[in-house]
Protein backbone atom coordinates (compact mmCIF):
# COMPACT_ATOMS: atom_id res chain seq x y z
CA UNK A 1 0.00 0.00 0.00
CA UNK A 2 2.63 2.65 1.24
CA UNK A 3 5.19 1.59 -2.12
CA UNK A 4 1.94 2.06 -4.02
CA UNK A 5 1.40 5.74 -2.49
CA UNK A 6 5.05 6.48 -2.71
CA UNK A 7 5.07 5.58 -7.01
CA UNK A 8 1.50 7.77 -6.89
CA UNK A 9 3.55 10.67 -5.72
CA UNK A 10 6.45 10.36 -7.77
CA UNK A 11 3.77 10.52 -10.52
CA UNK A 12 2.44 13.61 -9.32
CA UNK A 13 5.83 15.14 -8.96
CA UNK A 14 6.42 14.48 -12.88
CA UNK A 15 2.83 16.06 -13.61
CA UNK A 16 3.29 18.84 -12.14
CA UNK A 17 6.63 19.85 -13.61
CA UNK A 18 5.07 18.87 -17.18
CA UNK A 19 1.69 20.51 -16.97
CA UNK A 20 3.88 23.97 -15.52
CA UNK A 21 6.12 23.68 -18.11
CA UNK A 22 3.81 23.45 -20.98
CA UNK A 23 1.70 26.14 -19.38
CA UNK A 24 4.85 27.87 -19.36
CA UNK A 25 5.35 27.19 -23.51
CA UNK A 26 1.80 27.50 -24.39
CA UNK A 27 0.93 30.82 -22.54
CA UNK A 28 4.44 32.50 -24.43
CA UNK A 29 3.76 30.94 -27.71
CA UNK A 30 0.03 32.26 -27.55
CA UNK A 31 1.33 35.52 -26.54
CA UNK A 32 4.62 35.97 -29.34
CA UNK A 33 1.76 34.25 -32.00
CA UNK A 34 -0.89 36.68 -31.06
CA UNK A 35 1.72 39.61 -30.89
CA UNK A 36 2.98 38.88 -34.22
CA UNK A 37 -0.73 38.90 -35.99
CA UNK A 38 -1.91 41.86 -34.43
CA UNK A 39 1.07 43.74 -35.41
CA UNK A 40 1.46 42.20 -38.84
CA UNK A 41 -0.47 45.15 -40.87
CA UNK A 42 1.97 47.79 -38.75
CA UNK A 43 5.06 45.75 -39.26
CA UNK A 44 8.09 47.15 -41.66
CA UNK A 45 11.33 48.88 -42.15
CA UNK A 46 9.49 52.39 -42.30
CA UNK A 47 8.86 52.14 -38.41
CA UNK A 48 12.56 52.83 -37.84
CA UNK A 49 12.66 55.96 -39.86
CA UNK A 50 8.78 57.41 -39.99
CA UNK A 51 7.36 59.84 -37.58
CA UNK A 52 4.35 58.80 -35.72
CA UNK A 53 0.97 60.07 -37.34
CA UNK A 54 -2.73 60.58 -35.98
CA UNK A 55 -1.44 59.82 -32.18
CA UNK A 56 0.47 56.28 -33.31
CA UNK A 57 -2.14 54.36 -35.64
CA UNK A 58 0.13 55.48 -38.50
CA UNK A 59 3.54 56.38 -39.27
CA UNK A 60 6.33 54.92 -37.77
CA UNK A 61 8.25 55.19 -34.54
CA UNK A 62 11.43 57.55 -35.69
CA UNK A 63 10.51 60.29 -33.14
CA UNK A 64 9.73 57.82 -30.25
CA UNK A 65 13.21 55.84 -31.00
CA UNK A 66 15.28 58.75 -30.18
CA UNK A 67 13.60 59.61 -27.03
CA UNK A 68 14.38 56.26 -25.54
CA UNK A 69 17.61 56.53 -26.60
CA UNK A 70 18.06 59.64 -24.83
CA UNK A 71 16.57 58.71 -21.58
CA UNK A 72 18.25 55.91 -21.27
CA UNK A 73 21.58 56.99 -22.26
CA UNK A 74 20.95 59.86 -19.74
CA UNK A 75 19.95 57.64 -16.78
CA UNK A 76 22.97 54.75 -17.52
CA UNK A 77 25.43 58.22 -18.02
CA UNK A 78 24.34 59.17 -14.14
CA UNK A 79 23.60 55.88 -12.78
CA UNK A 80 27.21 53.55 -13.90
CA UNK A 81 29.59 56.02 -12.93
CA UNK A 82 28.05 56.60 -9.17
CA UNK A 83 27.35 52.75 -8.88
CA UNK A 84 30.46 51.31 -9.97
CA UNK A 85 32.04 53.68 -7.34
CA UNK A 86 29.86 52.81 -4.53
CA UNK A 87 30.27 48.95 -5.37
CA UNK A 88 33.97 49.31 -5.30
CA UNK A 89 34.00 50.83 -1.75
CA UNK A 90 31.10 48.27 -1.15
CA UNK A 91 33.14 45.27 -2.55
CA UNK A 92 36.29 46.20 0.14
CA UNK A 93 33.51 46.67 3.02
CA UNK A 94 33.04 44.64 6.03
CA UNK A 95 31.92 47.18 8.41
CA UNK A 96 28.40 47.71 9.61
CA UNK A 97 27.96 50.89 7.01
CA UNK A 98 27.91 48.63 4.63
CA UNK A 99 24.94 46.63 5.92
CA UNK A 100 23.34 50.06 6.29
CA UNK A 101 24.11 50.74 2.58
CA UNK A 102 22.94 47.64 1.56
CA UNK A 103 20.07 47.55 3.35
CA UNK A 104 18.74 50.95 2.17
CA UNK A 105 19.64 49.72 -1.65
CA UNK A 106 17.65 46.39 -1.25
CA UNK A 107 14.53 48.74 -0.17
CA UNK A 108 15.18 51.24 -2.96
CA UNK A 109 15.36 48.41 -5.35
CA UNK A 110 11.69 47.52 -3.69
CA UNK A 111 10.01 50.64 -4.18
CA UNK A 112 7.32 50.76 -6.97
CA UNK A 113 8.63 52.36 -9.86
CA UNK A 114 5.67 54.55 -10.19
CA UNK A 115 6.65 55.73 -6.54
CA UNK A 116 10.29 56.90 -8.23
CA UNK A 117 7.87 58.26 -10.92
CA UNK A 118 5.96 60.82 -8.58
CA UNK A 119 9.31 61.66 -6.60
CA UNK A 120 10.72 62.18 -9.70
CA UNK A 121 8.10 64.30 -11.00
CA UNK A 122 8.39 66.23 -8.30
CA UNK A 123 12.01 66.57 -7.29
CA UNK A 124 13.42 67.07 -10.85
CA UNK A 125 10.16 68.22 -12.65
CA UNK A 126 8.73 70.48 -10.06
CA UNK A 127 11.99 72.14 -7.46
CA UNK A 128 14.44 71.80 -9.75
CA UNK A 129 12.44 73.21 -12.42
CA UNK A 130 13.04 70.45 -14.98
CA UNK A 131 9.62 69.79 -15.98
CA UNK A 132 8.29 66.92 -18.22
CA UNK A 133 12.09 66.20 -20.17
CA UNK A 134 14.01 63.88 -21.17
CA UNK A 135 16.35 65.18 -18.35
CA UNK A 136 13.91 64.81 -15.57
CA UNK A 137 12.97 61.21 -17.39
CA UNK A 138 16.34 60.20 -17.71
CA UNK A 139 17.34 61.20 -13.95
CA UNK A 140 14.16 59.56 -12.66
CA UNK A 141 15.38 56.47 -14.51
CA UNK A 142 18.87 56.90 -12.79
CA UNK A 143 17.23 56.79 -9.16
CA UNK A 144 15.89 52.99 -10.57
CA UNK A 145 18.62 51.57 -11.57
CA UNK A 146 21.07 52.61 -9.61
CA UNK A 147 20.71 49.66 -6.83
CA UNK A 148 20.66 47.44 -9.72
CA UNK A 149 24.42 48.61 -11.03
CA UNK A 150 25.85 48.30 -8.03
CA UNK A 151 24.21 45.09 -6.87
CA UNK A 152 25.90 43.50 -9.90
CA UNK A 153 29.29 45.16 -10.07
CA UNK A 154 29.99 44.51 -6.26
CA UNK A 155 29.42 40.76 -7.10
CA UNK A 156 31.62 41.25 -10.40
CA UNK A 157 34.44 43.26 -7.97
CA UNK A 158 34.22 40.47 -5.57
CA UNK A 159 34.81 37.88 -8.20
CA UNK A 160 38.61 39.01 -8.97
CA UNK A 161 41.03 36.23 -7.96
CA UNK A 162 41.91 36.96 -4.05
CA UNK A 163 45.48 35.91 -4.82
CA UNK A 164 46.41 38.48 -7.13
CA UNK A 165 44.55 40.94 -5.04
CA UNK A 166 46.97 39.68 -1.89
CA UNK A 167 49.87 40.08 -4.39
CA UNK A 168 49.17 43.09 -5.18
CA UNK A 169 48.81 44.16 -1.30
CA UNK A 170 52.37 41.84 -0.50
CA UNK A 171 53.92 44.17 -3.63
CA UNK A 172 53.05 47.12 -1.65
CA UNK A 173 51.11 48.57 -4.68
CA UNK A 174 48.71 51.61 -4.11
CA UNK A 175 45.39 50.82 -4.17
CA UNK A 176 44.71 52.91 -6.60
CA UNK A 177 47.28 50.75 -9.06
CA UNK A 178 45.65 47.80 -7.85
CA UNK A 179 42.15 48.96 -9.09
CA UNK A 180 43.23 50.15 -12.13
CA UNK A 181 45.18 47.18 -13.42
CA UNK A 182 44.11 44.18 -11.01
CA UNK A 183 40.31 44.52 -9.98
CA UNK A 184 39.21 46.54 -12.89
CA UNK A 185 40.56 44.17 -15.61
CA UNK A 186 39.24 41.65 -14.24
CA UNK A 187 35.61 42.57 -13.00
CA UNK A 188 35.02 44.14 -16.57
CA UNK A 189 32.74 41.76 -18.11
CA UNK A 190 30.51 41.91 -15.20
CA UNK A 191 30.57 45.60 -15.26
CA UNK A 192 29.38 44.95 -18.59
CA UNK A 193 27.00 42.61 -17.94
CA UNK A 194 25.56 45.00 -14.71
CA UNK A 195 25.34 48.05 -17.18
CA UNK A 196 23.62 45.86 -20.31
CA UNK A 197 20.81 44.42 -17.43
CA UNK A 198 20.32 47.79 -16.14
CA UNK A 199 19.66 49.38 -19.97
CA UNK A 200 16.89 45.87 -20.37
CA UNK A 201 15.67 47.58 -17.10
CA UNK A 202 15.15 50.53 -18.20
CA UNK A 203 13.64 50.19 -22.07
CA UNK A 204 10.93 47.95 -20.20
CA UNK A 205 9.79 50.78 -17.79
CA UNK A 206 6.58 52.47 -18.08
CA UNK A 207 5.60 53.34 -14.92
CA UNK A 208 8.89 55.78 -13.71
CA UNK A 209 8.52 57.94 -16.95
CA UNK A 210 4.49 58.86 -17.71
CA UNK A 211 4.52 61.89 -15.20
CA UNK A 212 8.24 62.46 -15.57
CA UNK A 213 9.33 62.18 -19.25
CA UNK A 214 5.98 63.71 -20.33
CA UNK A 215 3.51 62.11 -23.23
CA UNK A 216 5.03 64.14 -26.49
CA UNK A 217 5.11 62.16 -29.87
CA UNK A 218 6.97 64.35 -31.73
CA UNK A 219 10.96 64.67 -32.08
CA UNK A 220 13.36 65.80 -29.21
CA UNK A 221 15.41 68.56 -29.85
CA UNK A 222 17.63 68.83 -26.68
CA UNK A 223 17.29 67.54 -22.96
CA UNK A 224 14.62 69.76 -22.19
CA UNK A 225 12.09 68.60 -24.29
CA UNK A 226 9.33 66.06 -23.19
CA UNK A 227 9.67 62.86 -25.05
CA UNK A 228 8.08 59.20 -24.53
CA UNK A 229 10.09 55.80 -24.50
CA UNK A 230 8.92 52.92 -26.55
CA UNK A 231 7.32 51.46 -23.46
CA UNK A 232 5.21 54.42 -22.46
CA UNK A 233 4.17 54.83 -26.25
CA UNK A 234 2.67 51.43 -25.94
CA UNK A 235 1.13 52.24 -23.00
CA UNK A 236 -0.52 55.49 -24.09
CA UNK A 237 -1.70 53.98 -27.83
CA UNK A 238 -2.80 50.59 -26.22
CA UNK A 239 -5.03 52.54 -23.24
CA UNK A 240 -5.85 56.03 -24.94
CA UNK A 241 -6.39 55.61 -28.84
CA UNK A 242 -9.49 53.80 -29.91
CA UNK A 243 -8.07 51.27 -33.15
CA UNK A 244 -4.57 51.38 -31.51
CA UNK A 245 -4.50 47.82 -30.92
CA UNK A 246 -1.79 46.94 -34.54
CA UNK A 247 0.24 50.05 -33.66
CA UNK A 248 0.72 49.18 -29.91
CA UNK A 249 1.47 45.38 -30.79
CA UNK A 250 3.87 46.57 -33.63
CA UNK A 251 5.56 49.04 -30.95
CA UNK A 252 5.85 45.92 -29.01
CA UNK A 253 7.34 43.91 -31.60
CA UNK A 254 10.66 46.22 -31.71
CA UNK A 255 10.89 46.77 -28.40
CA UNK A 256 10.84 43.04 -28.22
CA UNK A 257 13.68 42.68 -30.57
CA UNK A 258 15.74 45.72 -29.07
CA UNK A 259 15.21 43.55 -25.96
CA UNK A 260 16.59 40.70 -27.30
CA UNK A 261 19.94 42.56 -28.74
CA UNK A 262 20.46 43.40 -25.44
CA UNK A 263 19.41 40.25 -23.61
CA UNK A 264 22.48 38.48 -26.30
CA UNK A 265 24.83 41.34 -25.71
CA UNK A 266 24.70 40.36 -21.84
CA UNK A 267 25.05 36.64 -22.57
CA UNK A 268 28.30 37.35 -24.90
CA UNK A 269 29.25 39.54 -21.72
CA UNK A 270 29.30 36.97 -19.18
CA UNK A 271 30.47 34.05 -21.66
CA UNK A 272 33.68 36.43 -21.85
CA UNK A 273 33.63 36.64 -17.83
CA UNK A 274 33.26 33.08 -17.42
CA UNK A 275 35.95 31.56 -19.98
CA UNK A 276 38.65 34.08 -18.15
CA UNK B 1 52.88 61.50 0.66
CA UNK B 2 52.48 59.00 -2.37
CA UNK B 3 49.65 57.54 -0.82
CA UNK B 4 47.54 60.84 -1.52
CA UNK B 5 45.61 59.05 -4.38
CA UNK B 6 44.13 56.47 -2.63
CA UNK B 7 43.25 58.02 0.12
CA UNK B 8 41.02 60.40 -2.59
CA UNK B 9 39.97 57.28 -4.21
CA UNK B 10 38.82 55.91 -0.66
CA UNK B 11 37.15 58.63 0.21
CA UNK B 12 35.26 58.96 -3.31
CA UNK B 13 33.82 55.78 -3.71
CA UNK B 14 32.60 55.60 -0.23
CA UNK B 15 31.40 59.09 -0.84
CA UNK B 16 29.08 57.57 -4.21
CA UNK B 17 28.15 54.83 -1.67
CA UNK B 18 26.75 56.67 1.20
CA UNK B 19 25.62 59.09 -1.94
CA UNK B 20 23.66 55.89 -3.19
CA UNK B 21 22.42 54.71 0.12
CA UNK B 22 20.99 58.24 1.30
CA UNK B 23 18.85 58.25 -2.34
CA UNK B 24 16.27 55.81 -0.34
CA UNK B 25 16.00 58.94 2.66
CA UNK B 26 15.46 61.20 -0.59
CA UNK B 27 13.28 59.44 -1.76
CA UNK B 28 11.15 58.83 1.08
CA UNK B 29 11.49 62.53 2.05
CA UNK B 30 10.25 63.44 -1.01
CA UNK B 31 7.19 61.58 -0.72
CA UNK B 32 6.50 62.98 3.05
CA UNK B 33 6.91 66.56 2.02
CA UNK B 34 4.51 65.91 -1.34
CA UNK B 35 1.80 64.26 1.15
CA UNK B 36 2.58 67.22 3.64
CA UNK B 37 -0.44 68.53 2.93
CA UNK B 38 -2.87 65.71 3.03
CA UNK B 39 -1.43 64.40 6.02
CA UNK B 40 -2.31 67.58 7.88
CA UNK B 41 -5.60 67.95 7.18
CA UNK B 42 -6.54 64.08 8.79
CA UNK B 43 -4.34 60.95 8.44
CA UNK B 44 -5.72 57.96 9.67
CA UNK B 45 -9.08 58.36 7.57
CA UNK B 46 -6.61 56.78 4.50
CA UNK B 47 -6.03 53.60 6.21
CA UNK B 48 -9.81 53.45 7.23
CA UNK B 49 -12.09 54.97 4.88
CA UNK B 50 -13.09 53.14 2.35
CA UNK B 51 -14.82 55.53 -0.20
CA UNK B 52 -12.15 57.56 -2.63
CA UNK B 53 -13.79 60.43 -4.44
CA UNK B 54 -11.59 62.92 -4.68
CA UNK B 55 -14.04 65.50 -5.89
CA UNK B 56 -15.93 65.55 -2.45
CA UNK B 57 -12.40 65.39 -0.94
CA UNK B 58 -13.08 61.87 0.64
CA UNK B 59 -9.54 59.95 0.53
CA UNK B 60 -10.34 56.59 2.36
CA UNK B 61 -7.46 54.09 0.41
CA UNK B 62 -9.07 50.70 1.79
CA UNK B 63 -10.46 49.95 -1.20
CA UNK B 64 -7.02 50.03 -3.38
CA UNK B 65 -5.11 48.39 -0.59
CA UNK B 66 -7.56 45.33 -0.40
CA UNK B 67 -7.59 45.48 -4.56
CA UNK B 68 -3.57 45.53 -4.52
CA UNK B 69 -3.59 42.25 -2.08
CA UNK B 70 -6.54 41.20 -3.78
CA UNK B 71 -4.43 40.88 -7.13
CA UNK B 72 -0.88 39.95 -5.54
CA UNK B 73 -2.25 36.99 -3.71
CA UNK B 74 -4.04 36.10 -6.55
CA UNK B 75 -1.18 35.87 -9.03
CA UNK B 76 0.83 34.39 -6.29
CA UNK B 77 -1.87 32.00 -5.69
CA UNK B 78 -1.36 31.37 -9.62
CA UNK B 79 1.95 31.21 -9.80
CA UNK B 80 3.46 29.46 -7.17
CA UNK B 81 2.46 25.93 -8.24
CA UNK B 82 3.15 26.92 -11.49
CA UNK B 83 6.81 28.56 -10.99
CA UNK B 84 7.85 25.68 -8.76
CA UNK B 85 6.35 22.85 -11.14
CA UNK B 86 8.78 24.88 -14.01
CA UNK B 87 11.90 25.11 -11.63
CA UNK B 88 11.64 21.71 -11.12
CA UNK B 89 11.31 20.83 -14.75
CA UNK B 90 14.27 22.74 -15.09
CA UNK B 91 16.64 22.61 -12.31
CA UNK B 92 15.62 18.71 -10.98
CA UNK B 93 14.02 16.49 -13.90
CA UNK B 94 15.50 17.86 -17.22
CA UNK B 95 19.37 17.61 -17.85
CA UNK B 96 21.45 18.80 -20.38
CA UNK B 97 20.54 20.78 -23.54
CA UNK B 98 16.80 20.30 -22.47
CA UNK B 99 17.28 21.94 -19.43
CA UNK B 100 19.10 24.84 -20.65
CA UNK B 101 16.54 25.93 -23.38
CA UNK B 102 13.69 25.69 -20.69
CA UNK B 103 15.92 27.84 -18.63
CA UNK B 104 16.66 29.96 -21.59
CA UNK B 105 12.91 30.56 -22.11
CA UNK B 106 11.89 31.11 -18.84
CA UNK B 107 14.84 33.82 -18.86
CA UNK B 108 13.42 35.34 -22.30
CA UNK B 109 9.72 35.37 -20.77
CA UNK B 110 11.34 37.27 -16.97
CA UNK B 111 12.37 39.96 -19.59
CA UNK B 112 9.27 40.78 -21.53
CA UNK B 113 8.82 44.42 -20.39
CA UNK B 114 5.31 44.25 -18.03
CA UNK B 115 3.25 46.99 -20.59
CA UNK B 116 3.64 44.35 -23.07
CA UNK B 117 1.98 41.41 -21.28
CA UNK B 118 -0.56 44.15 -19.87
CA UNK B 119 -1.22 44.85 -23.53
CA UNK B 120 -1.59 41.69 -24.71
CA UNK B 121 -3.85 40.88 -21.26
CA UNK B 122 -5.87 43.83 -22.50
CA UNK B 123 -6.31 42.21 -26.51
CA UNK B 124 -6.83 38.79 -26.01
CA UNK B 125 -7.40 37.81 -22.04
CA UNK B 126 -9.83 40.33 -21.29
CA UNK B 127 -12.19 39.95 -24.34
CA UNK B 128 -12.09 35.91 -23.61
CA UNK B 129 -13.07 36.74 -19.79
CA UNK B 130 -15.74 39.27 -21.12
CA UNK B 131 -17.35 36.73 -23.47
CA UNK B 132 -17.44 34.57 -20.35
CA UNK B 133 -18.55 37.07 -17.27
CA UNK B 134 -18.82 41.11 -18.64
CA UNK B 135 -16.98 43.33 -18.93
CA UNK B 136 -13.52 41.18 -18.77
CA UNK B 137 -11.78 43.79 -17.12
CA UNK B 138 -11.51 42.39 -13.65
CA UNK B 139 -9.68 40.82 -10.62
CA UNK B 140 -9.43 37.89 -12.48
CA UNK B 141 -7.35 39.53 -15.40
CA UNK B 142 -5.02 41.01 -13.47
CA UNK B 143 -4.33 38.20 -11.13
CA UNK B 144 -3.63 36.28 -14.38
CA UNK B 145 -1.30 38.61 -16.29
CA UNK B 146 0.28 39.68 -13.38
CA UNK B 147 0.96 35.49 -13.00
CA UNK B 148 2.02 35.18 -16.14
CA UNK B 149 5.13 37.60 -14.78
CA UNK B 150 6.10 36.22 -11.85
CA UNK B 151 6.06 32.81 -12.80
CA UNK B 152 9.57 33.36 -14.50
CA UNK B 153 11.06 35.01 -11.52
CA UNK B 154 9.70 31.84 -8.81
CA UNK B 155 11.13 29.67 -11.34
CA UNK B 156 14.21 30.73 -11.82
CA UNK B 157 14.77 30.73 -7.91
CA UNK B 158 13.40 27.54 -7.48
CA UNK B 159 16.02 26.23 -10.50
CA UNK B 160 18.84 27.75 -8.57
CA UNK B 161 18.43 26.72 -5.77
CA UNK B 162 17.53 22.60 -6.68
CA UNK B 163 20.77 23.55 -8.92
CA UNK B 164 22.95 24.26 -5.73
CA UNK B 165 22.20 20.37 -4.33
CA UNK B 166 25.28 18.51 -4.60
CA UNK B 167 25.31 15.79 -7.68
CA UNK B 168 26.60 12.84 -5.35
CA UNK B 169 24.02 13.51 -3.08
CA UNK B 170 21.43 12.38 -5.84
CA UNK B 171 23.44 9.67 -7.10
CA UNK B 172 23.15 8.23 -3.58
CA UNK B 173 19.71 8.54 -3.28
CA UNK B 174 19.78 6.61 -6.94
CA UNK B 175 21.72 4.11 -5.32
CA UNK B 176 18.87 3.69 -2.76
CA UNK B 177 16.74 3.32 -5.12
CA UNK B 178 14.99 6.15 -4.03
CA UNK B 179 11.70 7.17 -6.13
CA UNK B 180 11.75 10.80 -7.54
CA UNK B 181 9.63 11.44 -4.73
CA UNK B 182 11.48 10.45 -2.12
CA UNK B 183 15.40 11.94 -3.04
CA UNK B 184 13.34 15.43 -3.54
CA UNK B 185 11.80 14.80 -0.18
CA UNK B 186 15.09 13.39 1.51
CA UNK B 187 17.92 15.74 -0.10
CA UNK B 188 15.93 18.66 -1.66
CA UNK B 189 13.29 19.52 0.97
CA UNK B 190 14.57 22.34 2.88
CA UNK B 191 15.53 23.37 -0.65
CA UNK B 192 12.18 23.45 -1.97
CA UNK B 193 10.06 24.77 0.92
CA UNK B 194 13.40 27.93 1.22
CA UNK B 195 12.99 28.96 -2.49
CA UNK B 196 9.43 28.48 -2.68
CA UNK B 197 9.02 31.02 0.62
CA UNK B 198 11.59 33.71 -0.79
CA UNK B 199 10.10 33.04 -4.55
CA UNK B 200 6.76 33.68 -3.43
CA UNK B 201 8.08 37.09 -0.93
CA UNK B 202 10.04 38.72 -3.81
CA UNK B 203 6.97 37.57 -6.46
CA UNK B 204 4.71 39.73 -4.10
CA UNK B 205 6.74 42.28 -3.41
CA UNK B 206 6.95 42.42 -7.21
CA UNK B 207 3.49 42.17 -7.53
CA UNK B 208 2.00 44.66 -5.10
CA UNK B 209 4.69 47.23 -6.95
CA UNK B 210 3.52 46.41 -10.28
CA UNK B 211 1.90 49.25 -11.95
CA UNK B 212 0.91 49.61 -16.02
CA UNK B 213 0.36 45.54 -16.56
CA UNK B 214 -2.34 45.87 -14.10
CA UNK B 215 -3.81 49.13 -15.06
CA UNK B 216 -4.38 48.13 -18.25
CA UNK B 217 -6.32 44.86 -17.47
CA UNK B 218 -7.85 45.73 -14.18
CA UNK B 219 -10.84 48.00 -14.66
CA UNK B 220 -9.99 50.30 -12.57
CA UNK B 221 -12.80 51.00 -10.09
CA UNK B 222 -12.12 52.25 -6.83
CA UNK B 223 -14.69 50.09 -4.79
CA UNK B 224 -14.02 46.85 -2.80
CA UNK B 225 -14.16 43.86 -5.03
CA UNK B 226 -16.44 41.45 -4.53
CA UNK B 227 -15.18 38.43 -6.20
CA UNK B 228 -13.22 37.40 -9.49
CA UNK B 229 -15.40 39.23 -12.24
CA UNK B 230 -15.52 42.75 -10.58
CA UNK B 231 -12.97 45.49 -11.37
CA UNK B 232 -10.24 46.41 -9.30
CA UNK B 233 -8.11 49.47 -8.73
CA UNK B 234 -4.96 49.16 -7.12
CA UNK B 235 -2.81 51.76 -5.50
CA UNK B 236 -0.19 51.75 -8.27
CA UNK B 237 -2.47 51.97 -10.55
CA UNK B 238 -4.50 55.06 -8.70
CA UNK B 239 -1.48 56.89 -8.86
CA UNK B 240 -0.63 56.53 -12.59
CA UNK B 241 -4.11 57.50 -13.43
CA UNK B 242 -4.47 60.36 -11.51
CA UNK B 243 -1.54 61.74 -11.17
CA UNK B 244 -2.26 63.16 -14.74
CA UNK B 245 -4.91 65.74 -13.39
CA UNK B 246 -4.55 65.61 -10.11
CA UNK B 247 -4.00 69.12 -7.86
CA UNK B 248 -3.81 70.30 -4.70
CA UNK B 249 -4.72 68.12 -1.97
CA UNK B 250 -5.91 65.22 -4.33
CA UNK B 251 -2.24 65.54 -5.64
CA UNK B 252 -0.88 64.94 -1.91
CA UNK B 253 -3.15 62.12 -1.37
CA UNK B 254 -1.93 60.59 -4.37
CA UNK B 255 1.58 60.74 -2.45
CA UNK B 256 0.05 59.08 0.94
CA UNK B 257 -0.77 55.96 -1.29
CA UNK B 258 2.91 56.09 -2.40
CA UNK B 259 3.47 56.05 1.10
CA UNK B 260 1.51 53.20 1.64
CA UNK B 261 2.55 51.34 -1.65
CA UNK B 262 6.33 51.89 -0.03
CA UNK B 263 5.38 50.52 3.23
CA UNK B 264 3.48 47.21 2.09
CA UNK B 265 6.58 46.43 0.16
CA UNK B 266 9.25 47.37 2.72
CA UNK B 267 7.19 45.02 5.04
CA UNK B 268 7.43 42.22 3.07
CA UNK B 269 11.22 42.71 2.05
CA UNK B 270 11.46 43.01 5.47
CA UNK B 271 9.94 39.89 6.87
CA UNK B 272 11.72 37.77 4.18
CA UNK B 273 15.28 39.23 5.85
CA UNK B 274 14.12 38.66 9.72
CA UNK B 275 13.09 35.16 8.12
CA UNK B 276 16.53 34.47 7.76
CA UNK B 277 15.97 33.48 4.17
CA UNK B 278 19.05 34.62 1.60
CA UNK B 279 17.38 35.48 -1.58
CA UNK B 280 19.94 34.62 -4.54
CA UNK B 281 21.89 37.35 -5.86
CA UNK B 282 19.79 39.56 -8.36
CA UNK B 283 16.64 37.78 -7.82
CA UNK B 284 15.04 40.43 -6.29
CA UNK B 285 15.46 42.46 -9.86
CA UNK B 286 14.83 39.17 -11.97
Amino acid sequence: MRKLDLMLRDQALLGVALVSTLALIGASTWLVIDLLVTAWPRLGWHLLWQAPARAGRAGGLSSILVATGAIVAIGLLLAAPLGIAAAVALSEARSRWADVVRTSLDLLAGAPSIVLGLVGLLLFGDLLGLGYSLATGGLTLALMVLPLVIRFAEVGIRSAPAEQRAAAAALALSRWTTLRRIVLPAALPSLAAAITLSIGRALAETAALVFTAGGSDRMPTSWADPGRTLAVHIYDVALNVAGGDASAAAAAVVLLAILLVVQVALIVCLRCGRSR
Amino acid sequence: MRRWPDRLLVLSTRGAAVAAASVLALVLGIVLVGAMPALARGGAGFLTGANWSPTTGSFGAWAMIAGSLATAGLALAIALPIGFGCGLASGWILTGAAASSLRALIMVLAGIPSVVLGLWGLTTLVPLIARWHAPGTSLLAAGLVLALMLVPTIALIVDATLRTVPAEQRVAAAALALGRWSTLRAIAGRACRDSLATGGVLAVARALGETMAVLLVAGNVAALPDGLFSPVRTLTGAMALEMAYATGEHRAALFVLAGIAVALVALVLVLLRASGLRPALGAAHA
